[in-house]
């Protein structure tokens, strides 16, 4: 078997290193799990764009679709899976590509850093070889020049005492430094767009920032677009241009990252918002949270998919849909009959308040009750 | 005896803890398909992953029986087929036949250790024949899953709703018995009934290793690197399982070896006059009352060797087990 000899590159674009040029492009993109319930609508109609050397931030809770939105665009999806919508990177159609040719893109074009270091490491692999491993695939290194480039990745993500670490195994490192070699991994072809799946959620606070310094870092230096998702806002406030909030399975609100935290709209987000804890809270003060589960993604409801544990919640919204609408700053995208900050929104939490309905008793007394314990 | 701990880290394809049944007696496939091998024989070094004392007994006892089997030519011991009238079913000591002699007066520690090298040689190419062919059908069915498995799967239960001695027995009277043939046709057929035995065994062993082990992101990732199928299965998947493997392989020698103890009995075991340690018992058997030692002899070497095996099985899973939990 002739393995590695053939460089296993996809062709890109002229116009591609260009900064700022737009790299993906997705349209309506519908992802269906088929399960003995039914369909399960993981994601429904998302749409968004990434320029080249950007960051988008995907935020939302546990099951709201933002790791399977990232492998559909990847299309790293099990065989249950169906997928329809359009996948544009660097002017290349993703989405009508079979298998053999999306290999082409995956880890030279495309890669993703996954949640848990201690499980996206081949265990009874050495360390050296799980980067070379890539690189003899798609480049024609030979094993020394691979190993080389393994040890210039590993002190680029800062491991200490690279050598030594290139014939450990994973299990002799911390989690803090097997996410920094699931990163070196991931970085190991040069990937132009990077996935990054909640890259610090299993990892400790205090390692949390390094990581995503150690990402940022790496993606100015190679002018990488990076996709950050997560469930905290507070991890991709400050290092993403972009936020786009996903709940169930659909985008809700979508805003260049200043104007989102300054002029919400979508209820969901302030509500993610509120659930941040802050430091100039009093400690033990409760934190504030968003009563309810997320609706059944086989059978979501007619309306709009957060009516059943918004504050501002109104008739209209349990029977139609919110379009995604655009607000009046360019660029801000959002799903809501009565946004936060208008007139009609401010109308409707008072309306609602009055009739004593619970999530709006609670969202407004969540930010005074301070529990004196 | 300490209480048998429950491992849980040891996801071995979700086999039951059963009270520990050493697969010394037939070849049921329920002793091997407790993946874990049951509660460690003896002491806490096995549990983990250590050779500790027994190991290297266990080890050296292996190690001594293959060097005389595989030295059996050149070693000064007398021919095993030679008859000497003067030892017949004496008992050990007897003229200086530290073992004795056989029902017909051959030398006991000569046919012993030639006896090894028809046992093991079944053993070990038997077991390595289920172990290629089980492993790589238990590979595919669990990596591709789906359609691939269904059929492997249900082939594996096939085969083992046959009860495995039966199986192999039938295989060996069709095609190796009868007037014309010779001990290499016997032999292979042996080897290959013995391990078309073992192959669902093995397979379904390394199949759910596999399910199991295919969850880890890292294949996930791999693929997301642009890994082909053949290459994550063989390189990413297959070094994960290979100790599980390994360890019921291990239990498999000796279960195989007993079995072809089994067959000699039936008549359709290692031809004679070629020993094997079966075919020494089953000599033996219509002797017992007389001259003891010619069964107790060969029983003892079939007990440790399985032994021996069971225990070094027990450290390498052991061994995978706290590498495992180790991440």
């Amino acid at each position: 078997m002739i393995r590695g000899r053939r460089r296993r590159v996809a062709p890109v674009a002229a116009d591609y290193h260009q900064p700022g040029t737009r790299l993906l492009d997705v349209n309506d993109l519908k992802t269906y799990f088929r399960t003995p319930r039914g369909m399960v609508r993981a994601v429904d109609g998302v749409s968004l764009t990434l320029d080249r050397g950007k960051t988008l931030g995907l935020v939302g809770e546990s099951g709201c679709g933002k790791s399977v939105l990232s492998r559909s665009i990847m299309g790293l999806l099990p065989s249950t899976a169906e997928r329809t919508g359009e996948i544009i990177f660097a002017s290349e159609r993703l989405d009508t590509m079979g298998p053999e040719a999306l290999r082409d893109y995956w880890g030279t074009q495309l890669a993703m850093v996954f949640q848990d270091p201690m499980t996206s490491l081949n265990p009874v692999m050495r360390i050296g070889r799980q980067i070379t491993e890539s690189l003899e695939v798609h480049t024609d290194m030979d094993k020394n020049q691979a190993r080389d480039t393994a040890l210039a990745l590993l002190r680029s993500v800062h491991i200490p005492e690279a050598e030594r670490r290139l014939d450990q195994y994973p299990h002799e490192l911390s989690g803090g430094m097997r996410q920094r070699v699931v990163i070196a991994v991931a970085l190991a072809c040069g990937p132009q767009l990077l996935f990054a799946d909640e890259p610090t959620t299993a990892l400790d606070v205090t390692v949390q920032a390094q990581i995503l310094d150690l990402l940022s870092e790496q993606q100015r230096e190679r002018q990488m677009a990076v996709v950050l998702v997560s469930h905290d806002l507070g991890v991709v406030a400050g290092r993403t241009q972009e936020i786009a909030v996903m709940y169930a399975g659909q985008i809700v609100e979508q805003a260049p990252t200043q104007v989102l935290f300054s002029e919400v709209r979508m209820p969901y987000t302030e509500a993610l918002l509120r659930s941040v804890p802050r430091l100039e809270n009093a400690s033990h003060t409760r934190l504030a949270v968003i009563g309810g589960r997320p609706p059944d993604l086989i059978d979501p409801p007619a309306g709009c998919r957060f009516a059943a544990r918004c504050p501002y919640v109104q008739p209209r919204c349990l029977e139609e849909q919110p379009p995604l609408q655009e607000a009046d700053t360019p660029g801000h995208l959002y799903r809501c009959w009565y946004p936060v900050g208008t007139p009609a929104g401010t109308e409707a939490l008072e309306r609602n308040l009055a009739a004593q309905l619970p999530q709006a008793e609670a969202a407004v007394s969540g930010e005074l009750a301070v529990e004196a314990s | 005896m300490p209480e048998p701990k429950v491992d849980v880290t040891a996801d071995v394809g979700g086999a039951p803890e059963l009270p520990s049944l050493t697969p010394i007696t037939t070849v049921q496939p329920v002793d091997l398909v407790r993946a874990d091998g049951g509660v460690p024989l003896t002491g806490a070094a096995a549990r983990r992953g250590k050779l500790g004392v027994m190991g290297i007994l266990s080890m050296s006892w292996l190690v001594l029986i293959v060097a005389l089997a595989v030295l059996a030519p050149i070693l000064p011991i007398e021919d095993p087929n030679k008859i000497i009238a003067s030892i017949a079913r004496q008992p050990p000591g007897t003229d200086g036949h530290i073992l004795g002699g056989d029902v017909l007066g051959r030398d006991m520690l000569s046919r012993l250790i030639w006896g090894a090298r028809a046992s093991l040689l079944i053993g070990t190419l038997s077991v390595l024949l289920g172990l290629v062919l089980g492993g790589l059908l238990g590979l595919v069915a669990g990596y591709f899953r789906g359609r691939w498995d269904n059929i492997l799967t249900g082939g594996f239960d096939i085969l083992l709703s046959f009860p495995q001695l039966i199986l192999a027995l039938t295989l060996v009277t069709v095609f190796a018995s009868g007037a014309g043939t010779t001990y290499g046709v016997r032999m292979s057929v042996l080897i290959l009934a013995l391990g078309v035995v073992s192959i669902p065994v093995l397979g379904r062993i390394t199949r759910a290793n596999t399910l199991s082990w295919c969850q880890r992101e890292f294949v996930l990732a791999a693929r997301a690197l642009g890994a082909k199928q053949r290459e994550i299965m063989f390189k990413e998947v297959l070094p994960n399982v290979l100790p599980a493997m390994f360890s019921i392989a291990l239990l498999g020698v000796a279960v195989v070896i007993v079995a072809e103890g089994g067959l000699s009995l039936l008549g359709v075991g290692t031809p004679l006059p070629t020993p094997s340690w079966g075919n020494i018992i089953a000599e033996g058997r219509a002797e017992l009352r007389n001259a003891p030692h010619i069964v107790i002899e060969p029983t003892i070497v079939i007990f440790l060797t399985v032994f021996a095996l069971n225990y070094l099985g027990d450290v390498v899973r052991a061994r995978f087990d706290v590498r495992e939990s180790a991440l």
